[in-house]
């Protein structure tokens, strides 16, 4: 049957592009999901294939970010799906919130980075450090896609040193004025409003709501990415931003803030990632049971059955781990270390098993008939960032050892 | 209105088909299943429509095991009020038709809908026997309906052209594709789904006429045969005497 897409151009559609993907499931892990899960799943899937899948390729080479998908994003619950219901949000589990980030990176990791910077890094500070006014005013809107936001931390010179960051505000009666600038910020040149982390004056760390239009505020784009180049990206830049002090987080001071947020955004790239991972594998294990040579299909040799066997394999482990770092969610004992670690691991994983498949798939697989060059070029950012795959490396080794290696 | 829409799961489309017990039954081992497109996408959604422009119910039914409350539920959360699940393994589009009109002979539908045909028996055979068990009028195929004062204003795609007709009163009919557009259920739909109610209603005595002797995969293809480009008579000769196409 037909899909149907709404919202992108004519020229941005390619009607004829039949998404096949099959999920693949090893060793049942989907016994282990609730009925919740499966239908989240599913429904995502479905809307994936019918609205996503026929655009993905040309909006990621023309690198251009299909921002008619942040309302769609919204209508399918999409946005803060573990967050309560009071609030226009889900109020589904952590492992619905995983399985939501899965199927969106199955298909692109920067549709899953829209969601997740949407959901983690500015729904989520917004309802855990806000004011009940703060919550009520912001999200239901961005729950829906009417509002879209961004998170900012990273600055141009500290970046997996964020406590070294040089943001800050003055007091001036009942508002800030805030300086500074922000870098690699998703969604910034298209957000409504920013997340910022600044420092006061006293040098601890608060959290702002920068709304769009206020003087002094700007969004550049950042161009040139060969990466996750269906998403934007840009920078924030503060010159002497007036902003009422009812913006600012009250609940919370310090870079727990902001790392409370990061650990809730890892853990969706921690399921996300590992969508990069089974869309590349169901690619390769499709095309090299379809492609002869010597007589025989490739997947008949025993050099691709060892890539394929290697490749499920690590998705089961990933897959199995981000099911029990879910469950530890759920009852609130996940560790920003262990959390770490799935990161980590579900993007490395991706990476090496998309960088398995592109050989497999031969000279199609550099092209864009097939995704896993485009998966490849995002995964690259997703291993970078949310914490570099080195810096989850110390955060395990310190806390194996009790010895932190970052200074 | 008071619509009532039946549902069935076949295997995902792109299951592995294979059977067992002297090839009598379908082989169920790691299949995966959904809705039936038919019923999901063009039934639920036009029944949901018609609600939502006309106000009323809509109920979903199925008859099937506890196996089967996942679909149930995605048909809530796609919109459905309530749900109906009859406890029982229909062996045949027959027993299908008479556990559903033993069920919906009482309750006054104004409407209901069925796909056209399940994607993996494709028998279209339910709708027209549950018209006939409940006494009403079926149109199968439906491409189009517009409901208006009583009246129901239907399109049927047919060979080389379109047939509408009118009805007036309740029906049953089966739905085709263009009759609705997908929709995709939200979170919050998901979630709303698990508090409305899904009665199971124990099953009515109803025999099974027809028993399934075997089942028959299709042969393999077979591979592609190459002809030169200079050799017309051998092409001719073999779409002749083995394709048997000329």
């Amino acid at each position: 049957m037909e899909t149907v897409t709404t919202g992108a151009p004519a020229h941005m559609i390619n009607a004829s592009k039949v998404d096949k993907y099959e999920h693949h499931d090893y060793y049942d892990v989907d016994g282990l999901l609730s009925e919740d899960h499966l239908l989240a799943r599913d429904a995502v899937r479905d809307w994936v294939k019918k609205e996503v899948s026929p655009i993905i390729e040309q909006y990621s080479e023309k690198a251009e970010c299909p921002i008619f998908l942040f309302k769609q994003l919204g209508e399918i619950g999409a946005f803060g799906p573990s967050l309560p219901e009071k609030y226009g949000c889900g109020g589904m589990d952590e492992i619905a919130y995983g399985v939501i980030m899965q199927e969106l990176e199955r298909c692109d990791s920067g549709l899953r980075s829209m969601a997740s910077v949407q959901g983690s890094l500015v729904m989520y500070p917004i309802y855990r450090f806000g004011s009940e006014e703060q919550r009520m005013k912001y999200l239901p809107k961005l729950a829906t896609g009417e509002l879209i936001g961004c998170f900012g931390l990273t600055e141009p010179d500290h970046g997996s040193d964020p406590g070294g960051m040089t943001t800050h505000f003055k007091e001036d009666g009942d508002d800030i004025i805030l300086n500074g600038a922000k870098m690699w910020i998703t969604n910034s040149p298209v957000a409504d409003i920013a997340v910022v982390w600044a420092k006061n004056p006293e040098g601890k760390i608060k959290g702002v709501i920068v709304e769009r239009g206020m003087e002094g505020f700007s969004t550049p784009e950042i161009h040139g990415k060969l990466s996750l180049r269906a998403s934007i990206t840009g920078e924030l830049v503060f010159e002497d931003v007036r902003i009422p002090k009812s913006n600012i987080l009250p609940e919370v001071t310090g870079l727990k803030g902001p790392l409370s947020c990061l650990s809730k955004a890892r853990y969706g790239i921690a399921w996300g990632a590992i969508g990069a991972a089974l869309d590349c594998y169901d690619s390769a294990l499709r095309y090299t049971k379809e492609r002869e040579q010597f007589g025989k299909p490739i997947a008949g040799f025993q050099l691709t059955q060892k890539k394929l066997a290697e490749m499920i394999t690590e998705i089961t482990k990933a897959q199995l781990m981000v099911w029990r770092l879910g469950t530890l969610a759920n009852e609130g004992k996940a560790t920003p270390a262990q959390i770490s670690m799935a990161k980590r691991n579900s993007c490395i994983t991706a990476l090496e098993v998309a960088r398995e498949a592109r050989q497999m798939h031969g000279g199609m697989g550099i092209t864009n008939e097939y995704p896993i060059m485009r998966h490849m070029m995002n995964l690259e950012t997703v291993l970078t960032y949310e914490g570099t795959h080195d810096i989850h490396l110390l955060i395990t080794g310190m806390d194996v050892t009790g010895i932190n290696a970052f200074k | 209105m008071k619509i009532l829409v039946c549902i069935t799961k076949t295997p995902e489309t792109t299951a592995k088909i294979a059977f067992t017990d002297g090839n009598k039954e379908f082989n169920k081992d790691g299949v995966q299943y959904i809705m039936n497109p038919y019923d999901e996408w063009y039934a639920l959604v036009r029944a949901l429509e018609l609600k939502e422009a006309n106000g009323g119910t809509v109920t979903v039914l199925n008859v099937g095991d506890s196996s089967n409350d996942i679909i149930i539920r995605k048909g809530l959360a796609l919109g459905a009020d309530d749900a109906v699940r009859i406890d029982t393994d229909a062996l045949s589009a027959y027993q299908t038709a008479a556990q559903i009109s033993a069920y919906a002979s009482d309750k006054s539908y104004d409407l209901i809908f069925l796909g056209k045909e399940s994607i993996d028996y494709n028998g279209s055979e339910v709708g027209g026997l549950l018209a006939e068990m409940l006494s009403l009028p079926y149109v199968s195929y439906v491409s189009h309906l517009e409901v208006s004062g009583g009246v129901s204003t239907v399109s049927r795609d047919i060979e080389g052209g379109v047939e509408v007709s009118e009805v007036s009163g309740p029906f049953v009919l089966s739905a085709a594709k263009g009759l609705a557009e997908q929709r995709i259920a939200n979170m919050k739909g998901i979630m709303m789904s698990k508090r409305k109610p899904l009665t199971v209603v124990p099953p009515a005595d109803v025999e099974n006429p027809v028993e399934v002797v075997s089942y028959t995969l299709p042969e393999g293809k077979s591979g592609v045969k190459m002809i030169a480009p200079d050799d017309m008579q051998e092409l001719v000769r073999l779409l002749h005497e083995e394709a048997k196409v000329i």
